[in-house]
């Protein structure tokens, strides 16, 4: 019986002992470039991130991810940061007080998107207005939710769900748990086949805005590594997800 | 009807209740991915979450019983008027909604409130979204757990142990360090175990208090919750490490050493 309790209890420790032994190899970066990026821009904001750090040795990136309104809130709440890309005007405009130079980087398009095997047959917009369809979309305040409303102007029934995110309507149809959903062309490019994108018969488009944060703990990489998203090889990683080009 | 023997109106509600507790935790350890647990637990993400969950959790649990002990001591011994009001207040924070908690601490010390902007204005220092506000939602959620378990314990010790000291000459600090601590040291324990496991688990608060940052707030329930945005397995596989933690908390609590040391 002991010795069952001393396994158990070596185990957590070993657990405990880990983190704290990993910690200790490796080299520690001498700087930090802390990246807020609107959840959209998951696979590209990591992409650049590897590619900055490549260029510049001793720096790490670390992209925070999340919903652009939450990441603007808490900006203006004091929330530590250096970079912040939203996926729209609306979200960095809340944040202004701390964005020093906001401007816009890259555009994206909603698109109506299905599971792979689409279970409901969906082909269109106005299919989501049948009983029994389900299909889900962002919050209003998400930028991803203020373009569906204006895509779903035409149609009566409500969605299913309100995500706080458009990575979580994503996942939810990569799940199979919805028969439809609104995301970003971007989205159905990193989903990797799990999702079919259907584009909307009258395109709806979002620009996406960037700006160092007044509160930067690094000014400068945070000005270079905005530049690095906006010269030509950033751009050309962006394109890569589905993002249209800027300028 | 023999003792032992179970009247089946009780006994197929609690079957029913026993396999909706154990069927979602046997189905995260069916789709758990085996074969990658090795290299989920080397991945860098997880090992900072988890270094970071243990840092935090560590300091709340501290922090716990700093505050936590006198604060038993008083509404178990104390005869003031106030402890009434003191436990009611305890209470309430028991059962208040973690998120509800992360809100509470927001509007209490965050940049518009009177504490928060003090903070940034007299000693530039802001609280939300830092590993502070972390250890901060992990207290406050897990306290209430410890004053009450070590309250109950401190009401079984007799108080004529107290005065049999007084008597003797001790103060009362030395009857608290020597004779009242030691004897509801079981209490303690199981309050700090209590603690250490709530605060392990905090999300809720957390992450509407301290924000969903990488390295510095992202506890490993968050690196969870933030996991199932992107790969359900990688989720699956970080919450059964979580699960066997929690475990082994459990099982470590009830060795024998730990009761052992009290006697």
């Amino acid at each position: 019986m002991g010795s069952r309790r001393l396994l158990a209890g070596g185990l957590t420790l070993a657990v405990t002992a880990l983190p704290l032994v990993a910690g200790c190899s490796g080299s520690e970066a001498r700087a930090t470039v802390t990246v807020l990026a609107a959840s959209s821009l998951e696979g590209s904001f990591r992409a650049l991130g590897e590619q900055f750090e490549e260029e510049h040795s001793g720096v790490s990136v670390t992209v925070v991810l999340g919903s652009s309104a939450t990441l603007a809130e808490q900006v203006v709440q004091g929330a530590p940061g250096d970079v912040l890309a939203t996926a729209d005007e609306r979200t960095m405009r809340s944040a202004e007080a701390e964005a020093l130079d906001p401007h816009e980087f890259t555009s994206n398009e909603l698109v109506l998107a299905v599971p792979a095997d689409n279970p409901a047959g969906v082909r269109r917009l106005s299919d989501l207005d049948h009983a029994d369809v389900n299909f889900v979309v962002c919050v209003p305040d998400a930028p991803c939710g203020a373009l569906a409303e204006q895509a779903l102007a035409g149609v009566q029934r409500q969605p299913r769900s309100l995500e706080i995110d458009v990575r979580a309507v994503l996942t939810k149809l990569e799940a199979g748990e919805a028969d439809a959903g609104l995301v970003y062309r971007t989205d159905v490019v990193s989903s990797r086949g799990q999702v079919e994108g259907i584009p909307l018969e009258e395109p709806v488009t979002t620009t996406y805005w960037i700006s160092v944060l007044e509160g930067a703990a690094e000014p400068s990489l945070a000005q270079d590594f905005v530049d690095f998203v906006e010269s030509e090889e950033g751009q050309s990683i962006l394109a890569q997800q589905g993002f249209t080009p800027h300028g | 009807m023999g003792e032992g023997r179970v009247p089946w109106r009780l006994g197929v509600p609690a079957a029913v209740g026993a396999a909706f507790l154990i069927l979602p935790m046997a189905g995260l350890l069916a789709r758990a991915p085996w074969a990658r647990m090795g290299s989920l637990l080397g991945d860098d993400g997880t090992l900072t979450a988890l270094r970071l969950t243990l840092v935090t959790s560590g300091a709340a649990v501290v922090a716990v019983v700093v505050l936590g002990t006198p604060l038993a001591y008083v509404l178990a011994r104390s005869s003031l008027r106030g402890t009434a009001a003191l436990r009611g207040a305890l209470l309430v924070s028991l059962v208040l909604p973690p998120v509800v908690v992360g809100v509470a601490l927001l509007a209490a010390f965050g940049r518009s409130s009177v504490i928060g902007s003090w903070l940034e204005g007299s000693l530039g220092v802001t609280l939300p979204f830092t590993t502070a506000a972390v250890v901060m939602s992990h207290t406050f959620v897990a306290l209430p757990f410890y004053v009450l378990a070590v309250e109950g314990s401190l009401r079984t010790v007799d108080p004529e142990y107290d005065i049999a000291a007084e008597v003797l000459g001790a103060d009362r600090w030395t009857t608290f360090t020597r004779v009242t601590l030691p004897m509801a040291l079981p209490g303690v324990l199981a309050g700090t175990a209590l603690a250490w496991a709530r605060s392990i688990g905090e999300f809720g608060a957390t992450i509407t208090f301290a924000g969903n940052y990488p390295g510095r707030t992202q506890t490993f329930p968050l690196a969870i919750y933030g996991s199932l945005q992107s790969d359900t397995d990688t989720a699956i596989g970080l919450s059964v490490l979580l699960m066997i933690a929690s475990v082994s908390v459990l099982v470590v609590l009830r060795h024998r050493w730990l009761t052992g040391l009290v006697r």
